[in-house]
């Protein structure tokens, strides 16, 4: 997943909460277990040597139950807590190494926080409020102004500005609390279970227009979340915590298909499989593929050995042109497949998910294809091939 | 018992160091004394040689501005009351008393608390010194502030800014240091320096709980004022005083009515400003 350089690289980040972590530190270095250690000393491990990489505009959702040490997590990365022992390297500069000064002005540039309770400053008005960062920094008034008013209008507040938190709804507020990010146009986005706060309803609109406004402002997100379906719905990497410790990395489908331990197992156990297997994964390799110049005698001939409802055609080039059903191919005789065909239609793109699928097919011959994003031919999934895929997940032993 | 334990020489202790200090500084606080009793003065002869209608009409407009037409009203009526007692002198004496030990109590009173929200160090040695101001009767504070002031009005501010500073120090540490904690960290993570994060955010948020702080400091000025009659601080105590030495029963009780009076009109202003603080923010 990691194809460009890693932005963030957070490299076995430790938190220990006590007053003289070091006798705490080296008993867990000696192997010991959080229980054993808080029983000894009393101090309590918050993190222990959790290491993840983040790539240049990636969604990484840091995800876990309450305790499970995300939140610390995440502020490790801006020092809001400071780090115990480890590395967070942004950008190559390490920001664990930073002096006080440094700090202040790295906060001040690279970071954007959203924050779960919004932490909007209550006797500032919201253009007050997405001014805060820039203001700070000593950004001239005028200038401000504009950029907190582009902000305010990015995140759909525009007409609010003049208005006070208090006087706007939670879902409102957030979106102040995402302005007052973005007006800073940070290259980070920590966001602390930004959107935990909100009704179902207004949590899923906010989900899909941070996805829409990552992939046109190119941001480098950090969220956590204790929600399964937030993390699937925001589409990324999932780091999933317990206990102060990395379980388990990876796509959300991953962590179906191999889960690392029953806790994963049973994490992902009522995981809506339809919105997280893809099309990709469920595929089988095509048995009856035909050229688009083969006959339709050919191809019947073929339809009739497979099984297959339809026959999938290709051009040259091997990418998918549509499919033909036995019906039209009865009584065609030499007449070539292009002629033929019908439902360019009927495929969808490898990354689909299966909801996406169930549709195509349920509106077809039975049959569709898979395809790249430039349309070659990956393979098909029929009905039966879903309802395999869908069994399969059901036997996985759950404990 | 074989031995008998000494008695503790506090009292001695107290006197030879008030002895130091009125050697060494009284020179200073005499020399001070002599400006801030002149500006008081100055500013008492001011009001009293206006037309007291003049002076209740202008307090009266200013009143309405800052707060409603009602306590305005109030306000106006009470010192019109005042006036036909014949009290104007010396309502105007406590009133310029009470709002000059405001000032100062405010100005140092602040800092301090301040200070105290900011550094834990600083507020462990302050704590203690709040609670013995406070629980110090405050007649004891008189009896210094003479070697170091003088007899009048001067040692009476002294002494009201000893006894009414506290709670404007206490409120605004308590006011800075309740300051959401989610909404220090939104400070800290946008990386404001330590200063910013008070002025742009602490202090503002601090405001109504301050406010509260110097209600009561004023109140509490008030009442110093009137009790530093004793030592000639004049006005509206000093009536109360003239009564107690004549033994005049009515007119005691026409000066206390009118400090209430004057204690009404200076808490309703001050509470609804601090309310109207509070609106704001909510």
């Amino acid at each position: 997943m990691t194809q460009s350089r890693p932005r963030i690289r957070v490299n076995g980040l430790t938190k220990i909460f006590a007053d003289r972590p070091e006798a705490a530190l080296s008993l867990l270095k000696a192997g010991q277990s959080r229980a054993e250690i808080l029983k000894a000393t009393g101090a309590v491990v918050g993190l222990q040597d959790v290491s993840f990489d983040i790539a240049e505009g990636e969604i990484l959702v840091v995800m876990g139950l309450s305790g499970s040490g995300k939140s610390t997590c995440l502020r490790c990365i801006n020092r809001l807590i400071e780090p115990t022992a480890g590395s967070v390297l942004v950008d190559d500069v390490d920001v664990t190494k930073l002096g006080e000064r440094e700090l202040m002005e790295f906060r001040r540039t690279r970071f954007g926080m959203v924050f779960q309770q919004f932490a909007l400053f209550p006797h500032r008005t919201i253009v007050k409020n997405v001014e805060y960062g820039l203001e700070i920094q000593g950004v001239p008034t005028a200038q401000r102004r504009d950029r907190a008013m582009a902000a305010i209008e990015t995140v759909g507040l525009k007409g609010w500005d003049q208005h006070y938190p208090s006087q706007l709804s939670g879902g409102m507020q957030q979106r102040a609390g995402l302005a007052r990010a973005l007006a800073l146009d940070p290259d980070v986005l920590l966001m602390d279970e930004a959107f935990s706060a909100l009704d179902p309803l207004i949590r899923r609109d906010m989900q899909a227009e941070l996805v829409a406004l990552q992939k046109r402002l190119k941001k480098t997100i950090v969220f956590v979340s204790h929600d399964l379906d937030e993390a699937i719905a925001l589409g990324g990497r999932i780091v999933l915590m317990k206990d102060g410790r990395v379980v388990q990395q990876g796509s959300a489908a991953d962590f179906l298909a191999n889960p690392a331990d029953d806790y994963v197992r049973r994490f992902v156990e009522h995981i809506d499989v339809l919105g997280v297997v893809t099309a990709g994964d469920a595929m089988r390799t095509p048995s009856a593929v035909k050229p688009w110049h083969a006959t339709a005698a050919e191809a019947l001939a073929s339809l009739t050995q497979t099984g297959e409802p339809v026959v999938t055609v290709v051009c040259h080039e091997g990418r998918f042109q549509g499919t033909v059903d036995a019906e039209a191919l009865k009584g065609a005789g030499e007449t070539q497949l292009r002629l033929l065909l019908s439902d360019a239609d009927a495929c969808v793109p490898a990354s689909a998910t299966l909801n996406e699928t169930v549709a195509k097919l349920a509106g077809g011959r039975g049959e569709i294809a898979v395809i790249d994003a430039d349309r070659s031919l990956r393979g098909v999934i029929a009905n039966a091939d879903l309802v395999a895929t869908l069994a399969r997940r059901r036997t996985h032993p759950v404990q | 018992m074989a031995f008998e334990i000494p008695r503790i020489p506090l009292a001695e202790w107290c006197d030879v160091a008030l002895d130091w200090a009125t050697a060494h500084f009284s020179g200073v606080t005499r020399a001070l004394s002599a400006v801030v009793g002149t500006g008081i003065e100055a500013t008492t002869d001011f009001l009293v040689d206006l037309p007291p209608w003049l002076v209740i009409v202008a307090f009266g407009l200013g009143v309405w501005r800052l707060t409603t037409a009602r306590i305005a009203l109030f306000s106006v009526l009470g010192f019109a009351f005042l006036w036909n007692l014949d009290l104007w002198r010396a309502t105007m004496q406590s009133l310029v008393l009470v709002l000059v030990s405001t000032l100062f109590a405010l100005a140092i009173g602040i800092p301090i608390g301040i200070g105290a929200a900011v550094s834990k160090r600083f507020w462990r040695i302050v704590a203690p010194a709040l609670d013995m101001m406070q629980t110090m009767p405050s007649f004891v504070y008189l009896i210094p502030a003479i070697p170091f002031f003088g007899l009048g009005a001067v040692s009476a501010c002294f002494a009201t800014i000893v006894f009414a500073m506290p709670p404007t120090i206490r409120l605004t540490a308590l006011g800075i240091m309740q300051t959401p904690p989610e909404l220090v960290e939104a400070a800290d993570a946008f990386g404001s320096s330590r200063w910013q994060k008070l002025f742009k955010v602490q202090l503002p948020l601090a405001i109504p709980t301050i406010m509260a702080g110097i209600n009561q400091t004023i109140m509490l000025a008030l009442s110093m004022v009137v009790i530093a009659a004793m030592i000639g601080a004049g006005g509206l105590g000093g009536e109360v005083w003239k009564a107690i030495q004549r033994l005049e029963a009515g007119q005691g009780f026409q000066a206390g009515i009118a400090i209430v009076v004057l204690a009404v009109i200076l808490d309703r202003i001050t509470q609804h400003v601090a309310r109207h603080m509070r609106r704001d923010k909510a």
